[in-house]
């Protein structure tokens, strides 16, 4: 039994409110028709009484106080699962629009999700090789993490990000079952195609489901993205023991969206006008990547964002990483210089990474090897910082090594083809030849052992 | 017949209801069908306001809440430590029995195991006078930590029945009071206790004793006193939970209270995987077996978040109260002030700084005030010391949250993001941080760990101090225009920085170090300054000084020598007069 209530009280940006409603419940979904034909959906944020706001996500447009019929549907927005997810095409609420039908299943979940018990939850360590030097070695990815990218307009994080699935894919371990989940807000039409030429040319394009929410498509549907993916993702992983990896991209509409709803319901606005809850729910959305104790598979969470002129201060980055385990940061500069992938080491991390790597994972001398570096190329900023005071000629000799370790470590370490995709060992021996070229007692960060075995200082003539 | 009320409206974790429902401030309420657990958190004449601990999906006006009679308490008694519990006291591993991975709503489990028996061993008799706090009964609850069950404090009397030492649930009389009115009250070995007050004690002690934790930085530079308060300010990827929990794992509190309060799911797994694991270097018992865990990550409600500090807070004053030193790491208060914001943006309130209420720094005294070295009401001592972690926006310690927490401690660890990025963990910078404590403790330092410590540990900050006003100079003009005795003090302080204040916790010697160790370390160091300096003066130049790579010998010292063998600290010193001589011979 469904009422239809015919007519709205109030229609403000996204949002409309319908009285003399009977038995609506908070985050309850409805149907639209406007004018008899346009079918739209849209969800309960607010209930007082018989007054219900509604939030359409499909947007406003053409709707006035008469020709609207709403109906409850009463359940909360939930999406059908099945294995034949992948492969398919969505919009941002999970409606195919690939042409080849609805997804035929009794199963429907909440796509709200559930918080994971954290005593359920396995402690991730499986690392997850990735080809690139500057993740592999020193911000290693681990299957379970969520490791976000924070990037800036004009770097080539969708690149990155398109070579880690293909290269990720080729792991290992490739007689597990892989898939990607890949959710795109407010993207460019240029970025959804770019993603989906480069998973049809790594031949991934069976095993991803994809979530669009182009620029020009709703805002309030980018709302649902994210929670649309990961909820399919959680099915795949949990329930059908496949490791997934989801790509969301961009957090930064995403978040946009929410002040903009935000602010057309009237709410008090805390940091630079975005809602108070935004880091709930920011955490909601990431919070659902990891491992379930005595389940196969794993859900692992790049999402990807890109910060509002470059500041990592910003809100969104800066709640991000309070969320995630670790970023990788990409830079201006770097990109600038022509390296890439430009990721700016010292700023990036990988909290995951100690348990998952070392002997009986990667290397006993990765640890060390890592933590050398990072040092080593902290100080070569202040080198820099000095050699454009006093000029590179009147710097020390040690200062004049740095900078070389510097240059090369960028253009050999950090920097690599845009198809190359390196061993762990391939990385880490890399690693160890840049060290070759600082004296012995300037690395304090490697057991005496470790450097015993693995350092080999450069011969000064090359 | 309970009160109860009709819901009105519903926005996010907020509930309101409508007309005037008898409800109390502060009152714990079953909200809808699924019985949500809630707190009233205003009241007028026409609406009440409801805060929901649990998701309010689904819930419809019209569904009827009900006033339970208390204000929001948790339960104590034995079987909270080595426990998981989320921030309104209920067992994760129970609701993991009955709702599988995820955590669902409504799900209903005692607090505590009341099926379990305990080894119950009176300590009083018919005829005892007792008051509150007295202990009735004692229980080990772990291997580590005896559980004494006490009179609650609002009750006095004398006992009339005591049941014989034996095995007893907690919800079993294991005693009768007869108050001085006449009544009688059964005693059990359980109590309920309000979250939002604190429980009573007699008075509070200054600062005496500091709470050892292993970390140099920490004890030697800026140390925590038991029954302080610290706070960890930090950027993202600075080490602040590194460092809660190595305080967590090596300090020398009888128990441990860690709230992981907004944070994250997997970094609670792994506390509690490690907590397992480890063993405590005092006792030689699993690291769990002292502590207890409140997780309210960050994709639980929002509501329970606000609420979780408070539970840990008055689980800390149990335990204080029986007469044992409790830590508590609060990770992150951030969190918990950024629920408090959300809920008062929800609630519509004026906001002040940065969208925070304006109770915001009121909230965080009544938090921080809650720690003390205690006489407690039996007359036992205890302590509870409050270690906050703080993220704040940005890394930028101007924000409300911040500035606030640190008119309320005495303790302040700045981690540095600089210090961060070039791997120096822990990532404490020298400059920014500071300790009130460091004069309350000197006595205890004097009497305990060296007569010198307090002139060594000023010398190492005066040291310090000194190198960063001299790299103003080399960040302008290099350090090779430096005279010798300035290149010494840079040589020095980077011994100090490398090898005394960076600690490494993934070494099994160098992850936690005794006082003497970092005693004798300091010496070595400022012994290895003064030859060194001698030298200098005899106009040696620091060229030569490097040469001999003693320098180095001393940075590796904490790697070098075991924690069981501190003799070992004499070769150094034989090392450094040697290293002395040896320069003297080769440019007399």
């Amino acid at each position: 039994m469904s009422i239809e209530y015919l007519g709205l009280s109030e229609i403000n940006g996204p949002l409309i409110a319908l009285e003399g409603v009977q038995d609506a419940f908070y985050e309850e979904i409805v149907e639209l028709t406007v004018d008899g034909k346009k079918r739209e959906l849209g969800r309960i944020i607010e209930c007082y009484e018989d007054k219900a706001v509604i939030q359409v996500f499909g947007g406003t447009d053409n709707m006035s106080l008469q020709n609207t019929h709403t109906k409850l549907t009463g359940r909360p927005m939930e999406v059908a699962l099945s294995p034949d997810i992948l492969g398919r095409t969505f919009n941002g609420i999970g409606e195919p629009i690939d042409g080849l039908g609805e997804i035929e299943s009794d199963i429907r979940r909440n796509v709200n999700g559930q918080p994971m018990n954290p005593v359920m939850r396995e402690y991730p360590r499986n690392y997850i090789r990735t080809g690139f030097s500057a993740i592999d070695g020193l911000t290693t990815l681990i299957r379970g993490q969520k490791l976000p990218i924070f990037s800036g307009n004009g770097l080539p994080h969708d690149q990155l990000a398109a070579q880690l699935v293909k290269q990720a894919s080729l792991g290992e371990d490739s007689e597990e079952e892989f898939a990607v989940v890949f959710a795109a807000m407010g993207v460019k039409h240029d970025v959804a195609d770019f993603f989906r030429r480069a998973f049809e040319e790594s031949g991934v394009s069976e095993h991803v489901a994809m979530f669009l929410n182009l620029a020009n498509d709703p805002v309030v549907e980018r709302l649902i993205t994210p929670k649309v993916a990961l909820t399919v993702a959680e099915y795949l992983a949990f329930e059908c023991g496949m490791h997934i990896l989801v790509i969301l991209t961009d957090m930064t509409s995403f978040a946009e969206a929410m002040r903009e709803v935000s602010s057309s319901k009237g709410e008090i606005p805390s940091r630079k006008g975005y809602p108070g809850y935004l880091y709930s729910e920011l955490a909601t959305i990431y919070e659902r990547a990891g491992i379930v104790q005595g389940v196969n598979g794993s859900v692992t969470q790049i999402p990807i964002l890109t910060m509002p002129n470059d500041d990592i201060t910003h809100p969104i980055p800066d709640l991000t990483g309070y969320i995630t385990e670790g970023q990788v940061v990409l830079d201006r500069v770097l990109n600038g210089q022509g390296v890439y992938p430009p990721i700016s080491v010292l700023p990036s991390l990988s909290r995951l990474m100690k348990d998952g790597i070392g002997a009986g994972y990667t290397r006993e001398d990765h640890q060390d090897l890592a933590n050398q570096l990072f040092s080593s190329y902290a100080k070569v900023g202040d080198a820099r910082a000095l050699a454009s005071v006093i000029g590179e000629d009147e710097l020390s000799p040690i200062d004049k090594k740095y900078l070389a370790f510097g240059k090369a470590f960028e253009e050999h370490f950090v920097g690599q083809g845009p198809n190359e995709n390196r061993t762990i060992q391939e990385t880490l021996d890399i690693g160890w030849e840049l060290l070759g070229m600082l004296p012995r007692e300037e690395l304090d960060r490697i057991n005496t052992k470790i450097l015993d075995q693995y350092y080999h200082p450069m011969d000064e003539e090359q | 017949m309970s009160k109860t009320g009709v819901i009105y409206g519903i926005n996010g974790p907020v509930v309101y209801l409508k007309g005037n429902t008898g409800f109390k401030m502060a009152e714990m309420v079953y909200v809808g069908e699924e019985k949500l657990v809630g707190e009233v958190i205003g009241l007028d004449k026409d609406t009440t306001t409801v805060q929901v601990f649990e998701e309010t999906t689904g819930i419809k006006p019209g569904e009827i809440v009900e006033a339970s009679g208390d204000a929001i308490s948790v339960l104590l008694a034995p079987g909270i430590l080595n426990n998981i519990f989320d921030g309104i006291e209920r067992p994760l591993s129970e609701i993991a029995k009955t709702g599988g991975a995820y955590i669902s709503r409504g799900t209903v489990v005692d607090s505590l195991d009341k099926e379990k028996l305990w080894d119950a061993h009176m300590t009083v008799t018919v005829g005892t006078e007792v008051t509150g706090g007295t202990i009735i009964c004692e229980v080990p609850e772990t291997s580590a930590i005896v559980h004494k069950v006490m009179v609650p404090p609002d009750m006095e009397g004398t006992i009339v029945k005591v049941v014989p030492d034996g095995k007893y649930t907690i919800c079993d009389t294991i005693a009768v009071l007869q108050m001085y009115d006449g009544s009688e009250r059964e005693l059990t070995m359980a109590q309920k206790w309000p979250i939002r007050v604190p429980r009573p004690t007699q008075k509070r002690y200054p600062a005496t004793r500091p709470l050892i934790t292993g970390q140099r930085i920490v004890d030697t530079l800026f140390p925590i006193a038991k029954g302080g308060t610290a706070a960890v300010p930090g950027g993202f990827g600075t080490g602040k939970t590194m460092t809660q929990h190595q305080i967590a794992k090596w300090s020398d509190a009888d128990i441990i209270i860690y709230i992981g309060c907004g944070e994250r799911g997997n970094e609670m797994t792994q506390v509690l995987e490690d907590f397992s694991k480890l063993v405590d270097p005092k006792s030689g018992n699993p690291l769990m077996d002292r502590t207890a865990l409140i997780a309210n990550t960050s994709n639980m409600p929002v509501a329970a978040r606000e609420a979780s500090i408070y539970t840990g807070v008055t689980l800390a004053e149990y335990y204080r109260d029986m007469g044992y030193d409790v830590a508590i790491m609060a990770d992150s208060t951030s969190r918990w002030a950024e629920a408090l914001r959300e809920l008062s943006g929800r609630l519509e309130e004026m906001p002040a700084e940065e969208g925070f209420p304006a109770y915001l720094a009121s909230r965080l005294s009544a938090f921080y005030e809650r720690a003390g070295m205690m006489l407690n009401l039996n007359g036992t001592e205890g302590s509870v010391s409050i270690i906050g972690a703080v993220s704040p926006q940005g890394g930028d310690f101007s924000e409300p949250v911040t500035q606030n927490t640190k008119r309320f401690v005495r303790c302040f660890w700045g981690l540095d993001k600089s210090l961060a990025y070039a791997r120096h963990f822990p990532a404490i910078h020298w400059l920014s941080s500071y300790s009130e404590y460091a004069i309350d403790l000197a006595p205890w330092y004097k009497d305990y760990v060296s007569k010198e410590f307090t002139d060594c540990r000023n010398r190492l900050m005066v040291i310090l101090n000194q190198e960063s006003s001299l790299m103003e100079i080399v960040k302008l003009i290099g350090s090779d225009v430096l005279p010798d005795d300035q290149k010494l003090l840079l040589e020095i302080a980077r011994v100090v920085r490398l090898g005394f204040l960076q600690q490494n916790a993934f070494h099994p010697d160098d992850t936690c170090v005794s006082m003497e160790k970092q005693m004798k370390m300091m010496q070595t160091i400022l012994y290895l300054y003064d030859r060194s300096k001698a030298l200098v003066t005899m106009n040696m130049p620091m060229s030569v000084l490097k040469a001999e790579n003693i320098f180095e010998k001393v940075i590796a010292m904490k790697y070098d020598i075991p924690n069981d063998h501190l003799e070992k600290f004499e070769e150094y010193k034989q090392a450094i007069d040697a290293f002395y001589d040896c320069v003297l011979e080769k440019n007399a």
